[in-house]
């Protein structure tokens, strides 16, 4: 049911974009092809725009349109037949339906499985050309293909390219003009025959007898049943095998073609040392250089110094604020406070104005301000809905995300991912999921509210509420990791040994016991393997830009509301009522100073805010240790809350969300009571 | 030799689909290029038993769950 609702709102959402192009009456032309045959950089030459290309099968269902000379041109996501298996399924055959001219993109080291669309579009009844990309790769291996025996036997224009090297390209405008409606086997129109009446579209026609309920359900006629599907798709792929077998021709027996590390990235013998390397590359990269160095210095240099101080500085000049300035100083272990008041605005006294921009412009000062009107608090305060969110969300969380999918933009088009899924396939079967789920749960690492989009990618409902628990009870991202790793590796070796112990057994048994009792069934892994090759850079960087870009779209808005939120609750003053409440539990169960408590409810707000709340604490090293493993267990912060129930719905949303609390607070107390 | 599960292949045999299970699943299997009565080369068989086949130039990764629902028969060349 969900599915459907999910459905018909894509589709309204096509029917938008798709009827703006009949409007003005242009036709469409649509590339269409199976993932990673290099569909993209085609459409990027007739639009000269770019496009997500991608190794690893559903990221996001992104649909991209560009005029080119009189029409309309669309990329379609990469599938491996025109049915509604998945999102991109449907997304791409919604395109295609409404296609005049379909440029079919072929890998032809792939010829068998990449043919089967081919004849699907042409049983469609579709005007196709089909451009057979990776000559390159194909010369390169000594295997022949005969394109214009392969163009005869399909009845439609084939022609070779190359897209890494620009050829072929030029031969585009060629294939929009000729493109032709090919053979289709004469059988296919006495099986269509009857729903062609009723529904008057050979394509649509032929997907509802392939047992494509949504289009059916369009028309209101009965739907094929799995056994008709099955039967033309066996005929389908038996055509596939022939054709092949005809056209392709492989001039040494080369055996066998393995790329050596892709093979050795799949065994866990060899592809656990692999593994292990990238992790260090990655760390040194995301860990240290990132959110250490580049957040360090855009957070608190460009964020706090620069936008936070002139804009509340500003603001200061029209309301009533109490600033205060603590200058550090290495050689005088004492901080030099001051506190100004301005019980009307900065200009009532130009002296004191003076002294304060003259002190507070000192290299080492931290300037804090507070504005005691509500509306100014609200919007420029501590948790200022204009302050606190941008600067967390363009000098902290921007730099993160676009390094985290920079990096999984490189492993994707090496073809390492799809071999990292498979490797790790059997430890997920054991928590409920397969590997695919390795994606969402690393990209958790760096956001959790960004890794929780990303489960949209998985198989199951079952797979996308495990994996959303596991991000949202125990994965730290990368704000807390930092504050997390300077904190224990200042306790010592046995408390980082219980942390990690104690976190690791907590994501076994909460994963464990919901694959043991979640309804269902999971799905099991089914993947090609693409080949291994050295990522571009110039794609990887554009990938980045763009899924930066559609992350911050989607999730920045509820970093607002997130922060109106806590502003609220700040400004009314429940927030220090959490606090008081929650503080007999810290101290006697947690057996942590009272002072702790504000680390949890800050926790609520930015994770790292909850971390880094322990700072000042004098905390002893199992105290720092039950502080943070409660803190790594507690809820997220609001926005991957917010996205979590917009992902998920509300009541499961709320029922992970609680429960955080719960086993925060319950394995925390337990361990306090062992250690401490 | 009589028919087995791929789950039970050893690595660097050649083998033939017999049956596939049925369902959405054999649809998606289809499309990738593995139908029954297809020979295919078992390139490597992870520990827990993932399995890596190829057919011709494709490598495919399937999940043990998956692989003891399809129904080989071992090819001697």
């Amino acid at each position: 049911m969900k599915d459907i609702i999910e459905h018909k709102e894509h589709h309204l959402h096509l029917d938008n974009i798709l009827s703006e192009g009949t409007k003005n009456g242009l036709p469409k032309i649509v590339l269409a092809g199976n993932p990673n045959v290099g569909k993209s950089l085609f459409f990027n030459y007739l639009s000269g725009t770019y496009v997500d290309v991608s190794n690893f099968p559903g990221t996001t269902v992104s649909i991209t349109k560009a005029l080119y000379k009189n029409s309309e041109v669309y990329d379609t996501p990469g599938v491996y037949g025109v049915s509604s298996f998945n999102d991109e399924e449907k997304v791409a055959r919604d395109i295609i339906l409404e296609a005049d001219i379909v440029i079919n993109i072929v890998n032809a080291l792939h010829l068998e499985r990449d043919l089967f669309l081919t004849l699907q579009l042409i049983d469609m009844g579709k005007k196709i050309s089909v451009f057979l990309n990776f000559n390159d790769e194909l010369k390169k291996r000594k295997i022949l293909i005969d394109p214009k025996k392969l163009s005869e036997l399909l009845g439609v224009p084939v022609y070779e390219a190359s897209a890494v090297k620009k050829m072929g390209f030029e031969k585009l405008d060629e294939a929009i003009a000729d493109a032709k409606v090919g053979i289709q086997p004469d059988a296919l129109h006495h099986v269509l025959h009857e729903t062609l009446n009723r529904v008057g579209s050979q394509a649509e026609a032929l997907l509802i007898i392939e047992g494509d309920e949504i289009i059916a359900e369009r028309h209101s006629v009965p739907c094929g049943s799995g056994d008709e599907r099955e039967i033309i798709y066996i005929e389908r792929r038996n055509r596939v095998n022939e054709i092949v077998s005809t056209v392709e021709r492989e001039d040494s027996s080369r055996g066998l073609f393995f790329n050596a590390l892709g093979k050795y990235s799949l065994n866990p013998v060899t592809g656990i040392p692999i593994l292990l390397v990238m992790l260090t590359v990655l760390y040194f990269f995301i860990g240290d250089f990132v959110s250490q160095r580049v957040v360090n210095f855009t957070e608190k240099t460009i964020g706090k110094k620069y936008f936070e101080y002139y804009l509340k500085s500003y603001v200061a000049n029209y309301t009533p604020s109490e600033i205060s300035v603590i200058i550090k100083d290495e050689e005088d272990p004492a901080k030099r406070l001051r506190v100004y008041s301005f019980k009307e605005n900065l200009n009532e006294d130009q002296k004191v104005k003076q002294e304060f921009k003259h002190v507070s412009r000192d290299e080492n000062a931290v300037v804090d301000f507070k504005f005691s009107n509500l509306i100014a608090k609200l919007l420029f305060g501590e948790f200022g809905i204009i302050s606190m969110t941008i600067t967390y969300l363009l000098f902290l969380l921007l730099p993160l995300v676009a390094a985290f999918y920079f990096a999984m933009a490189l492993m994707e088009d090496s073809g390492y991912l799809p071999r990292l899924a498979t490797m790790l396939d059997r430890m997920m079967n054991r928590i409920g999921l397969n590997g695919r789920a390795v994606i969402p749960i690393m990209l958790g690492f760096g956001c959790v509210t960004m890794a929780t989009i990303t489960t949209r990618l998985l198989g199951s409902e079952r797979e996308k509420t495990i994996a959303t628990a596991i991000l949202m009870y125990v994965i730290p991202c990368s704000a807390q990791l930092a504050v997390i790793a300077v904190l224990l590796s200042g306790a010592g070796f046995l408390p980082i040994l219980i942390y990690v112990s104690v976190i690791f057994s907590t994501l076994v048994v909460i994963s464990t016991t919901l694959n043991k009792f979640l309804p269902g069934q999971s799905t099991p892994l089914l993947i090609d393997l693409p080949i291994m090759r050295l990522p571009k850079l110039d794609n990887a960087f554009k990938k980045t830009f763009f899924r930066t870009y559609g992350f911050m779209k989607e999730a920045s808005v509820w970093f607002f509301v997130g922060a109106l939120f806590v502003g609220l609750l700040d400004v009314t003053g429940l927030l220090v009522l959490f606090q008081d409440i929650l503080a007999p539990i810290t101290t006697h169960w947690l057996k942590l100073p009272k002072e702790a408590a504000t680390a949890f409810v800050m926790g609520v707000v930015r994770r790292d805010f909850g971390a880094a709340g322990l700072f000042g604490l004098h905390l002893m090293p199992m105290q720092i240790t039950v502080a943070l493993i409660t803190i790594t267990l507690f809820v997220p912060c609001i926005a991957a809350f917010i996205i979590m129930i917009k992902e998920r719905g509300m009541k499961e949303g709320l029922i992970i969300w609680f429960s955080a609390w719960i086993f925060a607070f319950l394995i925390g107390g337990i361990v306090a009571q062992i250690i401490i | 030799m009589g028919s087995k599960t791929l789950d039970k292949i050893k690595k660097g045999t050649y083998f033939t689909i017999e049956k596939l299970p049925s369902g959405i699943v054999k649809v998606q299997l289809i499309r990738l290029g593995l139908s029954e009565g297809d020979t295919i080369f078992c390139l490597e068989r992870l520990p827990g038993g993932t399995i890596i086949v190829q057919k011709n130039r494709q490598e495919i990764a399937i999940g043990f769950e998956l692989a003891k629902l399809i129904s080989v028969r071992i090819k001697i060349i």
